[in-house]
């Protein structure tokens, strides 16, 4: 194809771009950023003043773990549980030490979900919320654990518990032991849930396999952030298999909505609102 | 019948017919070869001993996908009598992928559900392969809620590539099928056995997997992702599918070791399909101990075991300070 000869072309650069000194004083590295919507250029604080939701189209950019916590938290309240625990290579899979040792310094976590408790608009609540930055989110013995343990806790302390979702799925290099993590966690919400005790799940760009296929679902109220990719296989794989096009807003929030498999789409400006009135909705009345 | 030969077979079916080539030189002339026929089945029973005791994890996969070998259908005829299949999830529609019903199990009711693949082109068109739908999932959660209300153990055949990658699927809500099922399956009053007997791909299998027990066929698999999906994943390459299947730990040996699994049920030599009677005695003796075991426990006990069983998966370290 003639595309494809281009494509090629223009990748095999045969130079080397080094900034100048110039150039360098000018604009530090990670001032400026582009909207990968809208393409218009931002400056960084000014996107993450406003939630990392680009002012000019709306597309919600991916949030860090921490920046969701601060997003949605009482000053100083978040209090983390489980820090310490970190992923070992079970299955002595090649390389997967040094890809976690990369990514805990890349991201500053150390596993793909945070987990804690602390005050929404003085409302306390138990939290998790998934990294994608770090192995793309995906379940691991760790994560899964994480969050089982998190769960519990909420249910001892008869806590609500809110999970942001943003995985890629199971973790591949921890082989068949991800896959349990979605029986792990999910037993664990079943108890939760037979004690009385209120599960919101928010799914972000992007929640699909292992994730969506587990906890991500089994929220008493499940939303999700606009225009984020939910589902359970691949698109690449789901085209392959039924050999058709897919619409193009296959598996985003808002096809979730129409058929049925969401309870809301929220903007994340409106999201703090929101919470603190479910969580203030299920503390008053019902037959406790 | 001619049997589907695996790569790893080769060389017992080339003695074999050597073996076989001698036998009738023998017949049609005075020559006596009777010492060297029984040299090489000797020499046959060295290698089968050889070739089936040592099957690598690519041979075992290859096992498990075996076109004959048997379903959750051919095991219900051998295990149980009055099966009665019951159609439909009474939500959209009924999933040849699933079959499921209730039976009695020697003198007990049970509930039986697996997935469900074709031996041929035309029935695996009709059951997609042993691929479920939504409808699949939710069909079983429905007969397995009838178990809990009427108080029968539920008894579940693992044999699926994986739940359906479909347009369809995603638009039903493959992913709250099975993370339904999941939830659902941890808190039903009434012992769960699940039974892995061909492929468990990730979760499309997990949807009929949560047990009190679990069990394995020898050569049966039970992995989070094909070998050849985790090679084109991990290392952009599909062909390194052999190496995948060894690094993923993902045969009945491998599990047990992992601490997933409850027991390895053992094949007959070469494979389930080579004797299914035997396989299905093999699988009873199993049942019967997990039936037994399971009755003891109060529904509180029962509960907490199964949440202590998946409680203790997973391996990680703590960091220091």
């Amino acid at each position: 194809m003639l595309k494809d000869f281009f494509g090629k072309k223009s990748k095999k650069r045969k130079y080397a771009s080094i900034p100048s000194e110039h150039s360098k004083l000018d604009v530090p590295e990670g001032l400026m950023q582009k909207c990968t919507g809208c393409y218009k250029i931002y400056y960084r604080k000014e996107m993450q003043k406003n939630l990392n939701v680009c002012p000019n189209c709306g597309k919600h950019h991916q949030l860090k773990a921490w920046e969701r916590i601060d997003s949605l938290f009482d000053e100083n309240t978040f209090q983390e549980w489980d820090k310490q625990l970190i992923s070992i290579n079970p299955l002595g899979f090649p390389e997967y030490e040094n890809k976690l040792e990369k990514d805990r310094e890349k991201t500053g976590i150390n596993e793909a979900v945070v987990t804690g408790k602390g005050l929404i608009e003085g409302n306390i609540t138990a939290f998790a919320v998934m990294d994608a930055s770090f192995r793309m989110g995906s379940m691991g013995s760790v994560v899964g654990e994480k969050i089982a343990r998190a769960i519990e806790r909420a249910k001892d302390e008869s806590l609500p518990f809110i999970i942001f979702t943003a995985s890629g799925g199971a973790r591949m290099q921890e082989g068949v032991l991800s896959l349990m993590q979605m029986t792990k966690t999910s037993v664990a919400i079943e108890r939760f849930s037979k004690a009385q005790g209120l599960m919101i799940s928010v799914m972000t760009h992007p929640t699909t396999g292992g994730v969506s296929a587990s906890f991500a679902s089994l929220g008493d109220y499940n939303f999700a952030e606009p225009a984020a990719l939910i589902g359970f296989a691949g698109r690449r794989i789901i085209e392959q298999t039924i050999r058709e096009k897919l619409p193009e807003d296959f598996q985003t929030s808002e096809f979730l909505l129409k058929h049925g498999q969401l309870d809301k789409v929220v903007h994340r400006h409106e999201m703090k609102e929101l919470l603190k009135t479910l969580i203030e909705m299920h503390q008053k009345g019902g037959r406790k | 019948m001619m049997k589907q030969l695996l790569e790893f077979e080769k060389p017992i079916i080339n003695l074999k017919e050597k073996i076989a080539e001698l036998k009738s030189l023998t017949k049609d002339s005075e020559l006596d070869l009777t010492d060297e026929i029984s040299t090489l089945e000797k020499r046959l029973q060295l290698l089968e001993d050889d070739i089936y005791g040592n099957l690598k994890p690519w041979d075992r996969v290859q096992m498990a996908r075996h076109q004959e070998r048997p379903t959750t259908l051919d095991y219900i005829n051998a295990l149980f009598t009055n099966f009665i299949e019951m159609h439909g999830d009474r939500l959209f529609g009924d999933d040849a992928a699933i079959v499921s019903g209730v039976a009695y199990y020697k003198d007990e009711p049970v509930t039986v559900i697996g997935h469900q693949r074709g031996k041929d082109t035309k029935e695996n068109i009709r059951r997609n392969f042993g691929m479920p739908h939504p409808e699949g999932y939710r069909k079983a959660l429905r007969h397995m809620k009838q178990a809990e209300k009427f108080n029968r153990p539920i008894i579940c055949f693992i044999d699926t590539k994986g739940a359906y990658p479909g347009k369809a699927a995603e638009e039903r809500g493959q992913s709250e099928a099975i993370a339904r099922n999941l939830m659902e399956m941890a808190g039903l009053t009434v012992p769960i056995i699940c039974i892995v007997i061909g492929e468990g791909g990730s979760g499309g299998a997990l949807g009929l997997g949560v047990g009190d027990q679990i069990h394995m066929l020898e050569n049966s698999t039970y992995s989070v992702i094909s070998p050849e999906g985790a090679a084109a994943l991990l290392w952009k390459d599909a062909g390194l599918a052999q190496r995948a299947a060894e690094t993923m730990m993902i045969t009945s040996y491998d599990l047990k070791k992992l601490g997933i699994i409850d027991e390895i049920i053992p094949e007959p030599r070469g494979g389930a399909h080579r004797d299914v009677k035997l396989q299905g005695e093999n699988i009873k003796k199993v049942l019967d101990q997990s039936l037994e075991l399971l009755r003891k426990y109060s529904t509180d006990e029962l509960l907490e075991k199964r949440w202590e069983k998946y409680k203790q998966i997973g391996e990680y370290s703590m960091l220091e300070n």
